[in-house]
């Protein structure tokens, strides 16, 4: 396949030049240099992450793998712009957001990051529309542009027909996928999926995973935060986690052939 | 996230949380019931006090000459009391005197008034307030007739056995019967009736229309005031209030000349207007407007301790809700927003229910008391606004702690 080809490729050259040669900019939508974030836990410090470098280009889709303890919650946390690092710069999309106050991050997420969670995360009183509304509501998009845009969003998922559905109506993989339109409905940078298949059957983790794989396809940069191996083999690239840092990053060919066995 | 779109989305958590917002709403709602209720009767009393009230015993604009004060406000000292006995008793020949200074378009009465016993024929007799007043009484009160009419200046001057009589003796002695003409028993004295006076309805619940009206000089006289030749008052109506202010000073000129009062001693009368009994009114109205601001204070803190409860509960209850905004893009702000609206539109939903409530128990009260109803407009804009601001109040700590939760920890919670 050349699409294998040309990842092989990326990775080689993620070999030579590395994290910390990528420029925050255009090409890079993520890069992080250095990211420590400790723990004061009663006392005791935890260092859950020791020093992070990476750096994710635009339209790539990265899956982020390590056990527990291995500081991928962390990371993730910093990614999405929910917490900040206690030491390094982390640039997302061209912007210093490490140093950012609370609510210069809320509108960053708002703009930058569609985050999709492992237990979907809709308001359950809402609508599947109103639900998907909710990040153009906090963008200050007018009434009716927010329910054209809702509804595109949610056309986009195939769920144009559940839009005034509420939550407990729809079946686990339709909120997923109404938590797919809510990521998207504000064009962000990245999608963030934090174990988007965890509380799914196998069959609508497939069916998620399809999802993902289009959204990929057409040019959104996707990082999904897995312990699942099988699922993050759907990636182009996965990075390991352990102990606070970057174990192995590598296509996700060279991880199939590594951890798989094929 | 706009104002509007924070109101609507309190309108819809309130909507879908039916129950739990009534029960949150409630406080508010009595403390804003009392209050308009409690408003609009101080405010009815009020008006009843200056329209019909003080309209009924005291005429537009005129005053009374008087041995001492009818109304008395408060208590009346020892020293007081023994003064006002000293003073000589205002009797008929100080009349003339006192209104010889007068211009020409007052109009005044002397005027007697005492409760004595009615009778006609074998029917049982009926106890009546009787005035011995001049032919002016009727033009001064603005008293119209629905029959017959009143005394002639000669049976004024003359003092002749005639009454007008109120509307409860019609119907006590003259149901279908004619009432001019008959005869009619003040105590001994037999009077003939010339005219029957329009209803005068009540006041606090006692009729105003048990009364006879006979000439001053009749021989009633003598029934209302035992003391030969002693009169309770003299009523003076001036066309305006400028103008009475201007003859009760001429009047209390005259009297003092007339009574020979050297300028260091004090009046030895007094001069008493309708201000006179609207001022105790207004001592009565003070403490009745402080149970007035008391009761539905309570009832407002305690309305607002229940919604701060029921605040802390939902930031409890919804954490993850806060979690999930903030993972959107919410502010602090827009979280805080959020539930200060939340908060204050539960209590203006609870405010505007009890405006209805209230109103309804002002017009029940009304319907079941001699107490008027009066709902004043400003207190219903008061109302909301204090039963907003209630919420706003009762929802900023709530609010502020919602909005000050951490994201992570928030999207963790159950």
């Amino acid at each position: 396949m050349s699409t294998s080809a040309d990842l092989s490729v990326t990775a080689e050259r993620r070999a030579v030049t590395g994290a910390r040669g990528a420029a925050p900019g255009r090409e890079w939508v993520i890069v992080t240099r250095g990211i420590e974030r400790q723990y004061d836990m009663g006392g005791e410090v935890v260092r859950a992450l020791r020093g992070v470098d990476l750096a994710v280009r635009r339209n790539e889709y990265v899956a982020i793998m390590g056990p527990s303890g291995s500081g991928k919650s962390t990371f993730m946390n910093m990614v999405g712009c929910l917490d900040t690092p206690s030491a390094g710069e982390y640039w997302l999309n061209g912007q210093l957001v490490s140093t950012m106050s609370d609510d210069a991050l809320a509108q960053v997420r708002n703009k930058e990051i569609g985050f999709v969670f492992q237990t979907f995360n809709l308001l359950p009183r809402a609508t599947a529309l109103q639900n998907v509304e909710l990040p153009l509501v906090y963008a200050g998009v007018g009434a009716r542009e927010r329910k054209e845009r809702a509804a595109q969003a949610l056309e986009k998922v195939q769920l144009g027909q559940r839009m005034s559905h509420k939550p407990n109506e729809l079946s686990g993989g339709q909120r997923q996928r109404v938590a797919i339109a809510r990521a998207l409905v504000n064009n962000p940078s990245i999608l963030l999926a934090d174990e988007p298949t965890g509380n799914l059957d196998s069959t609508t983790s497939e069916e998620i995973m399809r999802v993902f794989e289009t959204l990929a396809s057409s040019g959104q940069t996707v990082i999904m935060v897995t312990h699942e191996p099988d699922i993050a083999a759907h990636a182009r690239r996965v990075v390991v986690l352990r102990d606070g840092v970057v174990a192995s990053d590598e296509s996700a060919e060279a991880y199939r052939a590594r951890v798989l066995g094929g | 996230m706009s104002f509007l779109e924070a109101v609507r989305l309190a309108l819809h958590t309130i909507r879908t949380q039916k129950l739990k917002s009534f029960f949150s709403a409630v406080g508010v709602c009595i403390g804003v019931t009392f209050l308009i209720a409690v408003v609009s009767i101080i405010e009815g009393m009020s008006q009843y006090m200056q329209n019909d009230f003080a309209g009924k015993f005291f005429p537009v604009n005129t005053f009374e000459l008087r041995h001492r004060p009818n109304i008395t406000i408060g208590n009346v000292t020892e020293e007081q009391w023994r003064e006002w006995q000293r003073r000589p008793r205002l009797r008929e020949t100080d009349i003339a005197a006192a209104v010889r200074n007068l211009p020409a378009d007052v109009a005044w009465t002397p005027y007697s008034a005492d409760g004595i016993s009615a009778a006609y024929g074998n029917l049982k007799p009926k106890q009546v307030q009787a005035y011995n007043v001049g032919a002016d009484y009727f033009r001064i009160k603005q008293l119209k007739l629905t029959a017959g009419r009143v005394f002639t200046p000669q049976e004024d001057a003359l003092g002749a056995n005639v009454i007008v009589i109120g509307k409860d003796l019609v119907d006590a002695f003259f149901t279908g019967i004619d009432p001019i003409g008959k005869e009619i028993k003040l105590g001994p004295i037999p009077y003939r009736v010339v005219g029957v006076a329009e209803p005068q309805g009540s006041t606090f619940g006692i009729s105003m229309d048990k009364f006879v009206i006979a000439p001053f000089r009749s021989p009633l006289k003598r029934l209302t005031n035992r003391q030969k030749g002693v009169i309770d008052a003299v009523m003076i109506q001036s066309p305006s209030e400028l103008a009475m202010a201007g003859n009760m000073e001429i009047v209390r000129e005259s009297m003092r000349s007339h009574r020979g009062l050297r300028p260091a001693q004090p009046d030895n009368f007094s001069l008493e207007t309708a201000s006179g009994a609207l001022e105790f009114f207004a001592k009565i109205k003070k403490y009745l407007a402080l149970a007035g601001i008391a009761l539905p204070a309570i009832g407002l803190i305690v309305g607002a301790m229940v919604i701060m409860n029921i605040m802390l509960v939902a930031v409890a209850e919804r954490t993850r809700e806060i979690g999930v905004r903030k993972s959107l893009g919410a502010r602090r702000r827009d979280i805080l927003a959020q539930f200060l609206v939340e908060s204050a539109t539960l209590s203006t939903v609870g405010a505007a229910a009890g405006v209805g409530l209230g109103i309804a128990l002002a017009y029940v009260i009304a319907a079941v008391s001699p107490l008027p109803a009066a709902v004043a407009w400003w207190s219903v804009v008061l109302a909301v606004a204090v039963g907003g601001g209630v919420g706003v109040v009762a929802g900023v700590y709530p609010a502020s702690r919602a909005a000050r939760l951490d994201p992570i920890a928030a999207l963790r919670a159950d």
